[in-house]
């Protein structure tokens, strides 16, 4: 075919800091510097596939800057240029001081990093939709399996940095709404340190027995702790045999390298081909981020933010993102409807939600906060 | 291997009959075709081929049947008569289905990782284009009088035309999220394409490449996001359509005229593809999670019975 004239012109822009993050505790995981914009540019070029046939033509503009930069400005000077379409791969204070400036009011902003569920209850806002599922939504993914499997008396172990308080907070949450008991709680003191134990095994040997004892028997170790402290540690370390599960063993994930169903083989490889490294679940919300926004450009002929947003929001809407279904918007906090990867370390467990927690109009919507309680309020300009 | 071949033959000596039909469904999962005696429905045999067998066609003279192996990038060859694999092409990355021309000359494959579709000859396996079209390509349709050749691509949501006397893609249709199979009317006047996340299926003109019908489906008590079209198969008579629903465990039978949906008919768990016998009385449906096949008596819309396969069925084809 003739090359197509080019009728729509839609810039996505990708906006994070290069920030210190806390090292994996397994030797296996790479330490990365490139989680979320590897799958960016790979969804771009599948855009421009789509695009080129039909005279679409997206572009992907790259802001990555150190930690120390100034990202209001830097966010100014991206508004000032008129761009509509903002990915942000930030954290909360830079993404909340990004997301309130008056230039991005009347923008389209994609949060791909951050699971904090005040994001989507009191601290919402009417131009952030959020990708990745919340500490909520992945809570109570493990939840309905682990109620499925009878293993409902938990013993909660949070590290004691504010992610990990986030989920601690989230599965406590999770234990009332599926009728679960947490019948012991303790925290992990220490800090994320060094991932490098050299010969230091015989101390977390006996460290975690330690941690590990309680007086009530529990049927699974639900551990918070997403800054990478201890998690990995618990395994074959507990004083009485059990599972580990929460952030570290059987994790609740969007995306997992053992993932295949659904075409994820073909993502899985593409991502590959492009990146040299496994799919992280960052770099799958980046690559989700850009296709969001192609499939809105792709239906509606548009690439600015009223006419993309209102797409977002009606019942016309979904992507295709190797779940077996559409994946849509909730309209009372701009949360993604996802269904949710049950992951032990090696191989896919299950995906959530679980047969018969039913729901009355998406199951989907059986995690996290639904409607009804919902405490955010879109203050509309 | 060799040992597992001579053990299966010695078990299943091969004395069908000429005139009975011969299923053959693909297994995803198993690396594996079975092959079932369309009389007693008994299973004859099951054929190791390469990795990940899916998308599978029969050659126009029932001789020969090709199935893609996705994981091994080749198409292995099958004698219908020896339920051998006799040869294996290459055909590019990553095959899904495929498609043959009505003279048997030439295969068009949708290489699902590389956003292509290769043209090969079927004789000896020469690349005859490669041509690209979206994401992820899968389903693969030459109409019945060879003229065109269309393409699905899923994570692109098209349907491109492809011009068999040129190689060149001459149009892009859009449809809904996520089209898996394009199927054309007997007739050729039109193809249908499912769009699996989407759920509908489109109706696109064979000559001007416009969408003439979209329509969708409803199943009281069955969540609308898990209806998800699939499989396409056309009655002899082509007065009736049956579309395997996938996660949403039923066949729809519509009627080609009005397109309205006459009947769902529960089969298994999530039907892939379906095809039919050679009288049209018989329709065949494969289950992806239940590891079976539903026959399904056409006159009667009434599911008849199911026949345990190989894990993870995908495909299957009836050789009359």
């Amino acid at each position: 075919m003739d090359p197509v004239e080019i009728k729509v012109e839609a810039r996505m822009h990708y906006l994070s800091k290069l920030y210190k993050e806390p090292p994996p505790l397994s030797l296996l995981d790479k330490i990365l510097t490139d989680e979320g914009v590897q799958g960016a540019r790979v969804a771009i070029k599948e855009n421009n596939m789509t695009g080129r046939l039909i005279g679409h033509r997206h572009e992907l503009v790259e802001h990555r800057i150190p930690e120390n930069a100034d990202v209001v400005a830097k966010a100014k000077e991206i508004a000032a240029g008129g761009a509509d379409l903002i990915i942000l791969d930030l954290e909360l204070t830079d993404l909340l001081a990004v997301a309130d400036l008056p230039e991005m009011a009347d923008k389209v902003l994609l949060n791909i990093r951050l699971s904090d569920d005040d994001l989507r209850m009191e601290q919402c806002r009417q131009n952030l939709f959020h990708l990745p599922p919340s500490w909520a939504m992945r809570a109570d993914a493990l939840a309905q399996y682990l109620v499925w499997k009878k293993w409902t008396n938990w013993f909660l172990i949070a590290g004691k940095g504010t992610k990990d308080q986030q989920y601690a907070a989230a599965i406590k949450r999770s234990a009332t709404k599926f009728g679960a008991k947490i019948v012991e709680e303790k925290e992990y003191k220490y800090e994320a340190g060094s991932r490098r134990v050299d010969s230091g095994h015989q101390q977390i040997q006996t460290q975690m027995p330690l941690l590990t004892q309680t007086r009530a028997d529990y049927d699974v170790i639900f551990a918070a702790d997403a800054e990478e402290a201890f998690g990995d540690y618990l395994m074959y370390r507990t004083f009485i045999p059990r599972p580990v599960v929460g952030s570290q063993g059987l994790v609740a994930v969007g995306w997992h390298r053992s993932f295949e169903q659904y075409a994820g083989t073909q993502m899985q490889n593409r991502f590959e081909r492009a990146a040299n490294r496994a799919m992280t679940e960052r770099d799958y919300y980046g690559w989700l981020a850009v296709r969001v926004f192609g499939e809105a450009v792709l239906r509606t002929n548009a690439s600015d933010a009223k006419t993309l947003k209102a797409y977002l929001l009606s019942k016309e809407f979904g992507v295709a993102g190797f779940k077996g279904q559409g994946l849509t918007f909730r309209a009372w906090d701009q949360q993604m409807r996802q269904p949710i990867l049950i992951s032990g370390p090696r191989a896919l467990v299950s995906i959530s939600p679980q047969e018969g927690f039913l729901h009355k109009y998406f199951t989907t919507d059986t995690m996290g906060f639904d409607k009804p309680e919902t405490k955010c309020r879109f203050v509309r300009n | 291997m060799l040992r597992t071949t001579l053990v299966c033959a010695a078990l299943f000596p091969i004395f069908a009959p000429a005139e009975a039909a011969t299923l053959f469904v693909s297994n995803e999962k198993d690396n594996t075709v079975t092959v079932i005696d369309g009389e007693s429905l008994k299973v004859i045999k099951t054929i190791a081929t390469g990795a990940r067998p899916r998308g599978m066609i029969l050659t126009p003279d029932n001789k020969k049947l090709i199935v893609c192996a996705g994981d091994d990038n080749r198409l292995d060859i099958i004698d219908t008569t020896t339920l051998e694999v006799e040869r294996s092409l290459d055909s590019g990355p990553d095959p899904e289905l495929l498609d043959i021309d009505s003279k048997g000359d030439r295969i068009y494959v949708a290489n699902e990782d590389d956003g292509m579709v290769t043209v090969l000859q079927f004789a000896d396996g020469k690349v005859l284009a490669e041509i690209p079209v979206g994401v992820e390509p899968e389903g693969m349709a030459v109409s019945p009088d060879d003229r065109i050749t269309v393409a699905t691509s899923e994570q692109t949501s098209m349907a491109h035309i492809i011009d068999n006397a040129t190689l060149k893609v001459v149009a892009n249709v859009l449809v809904d999220v996520r089209p898996r199979v394009a199927e054309f009317t007997k007739d050729g006047s039109v193809v249908w394409v499912s769009a699996e996340i989407g759920g509908t299926v489109s109706v696109i003109d064979a000559k001007s490449y416009k969408t003439v019908k979209k329509f969708g489906f409803e199943i009281p008590g069955v969540r609308p996001e898990v209806i998800q079209p699939m499989g396409i198969r056309f009655s002899n008579d082509g007065k009736l359509a049956f579309i395997a629903l996938s996660t949403a465990n039923r066949v729809a039978v519509v009627d080609t005229a009005t397109y309205e949906v006459k009947d769902y008919i529960l089969v298994g768990q999530r039907p892939w593809h379906l095809t039919m016998n050679e009288q049209g009385t018989k329709l065949y449906v494969v289950n992806g999670l239940t590891n079976d096949m539903t026959v399904v008596d056409v006159a009667s819309l009434k599911p008849e019975t199911s026949v345990p396969v190989g894990r993870l069925p995908w495909g299957v084809m009836v050789k009359p």
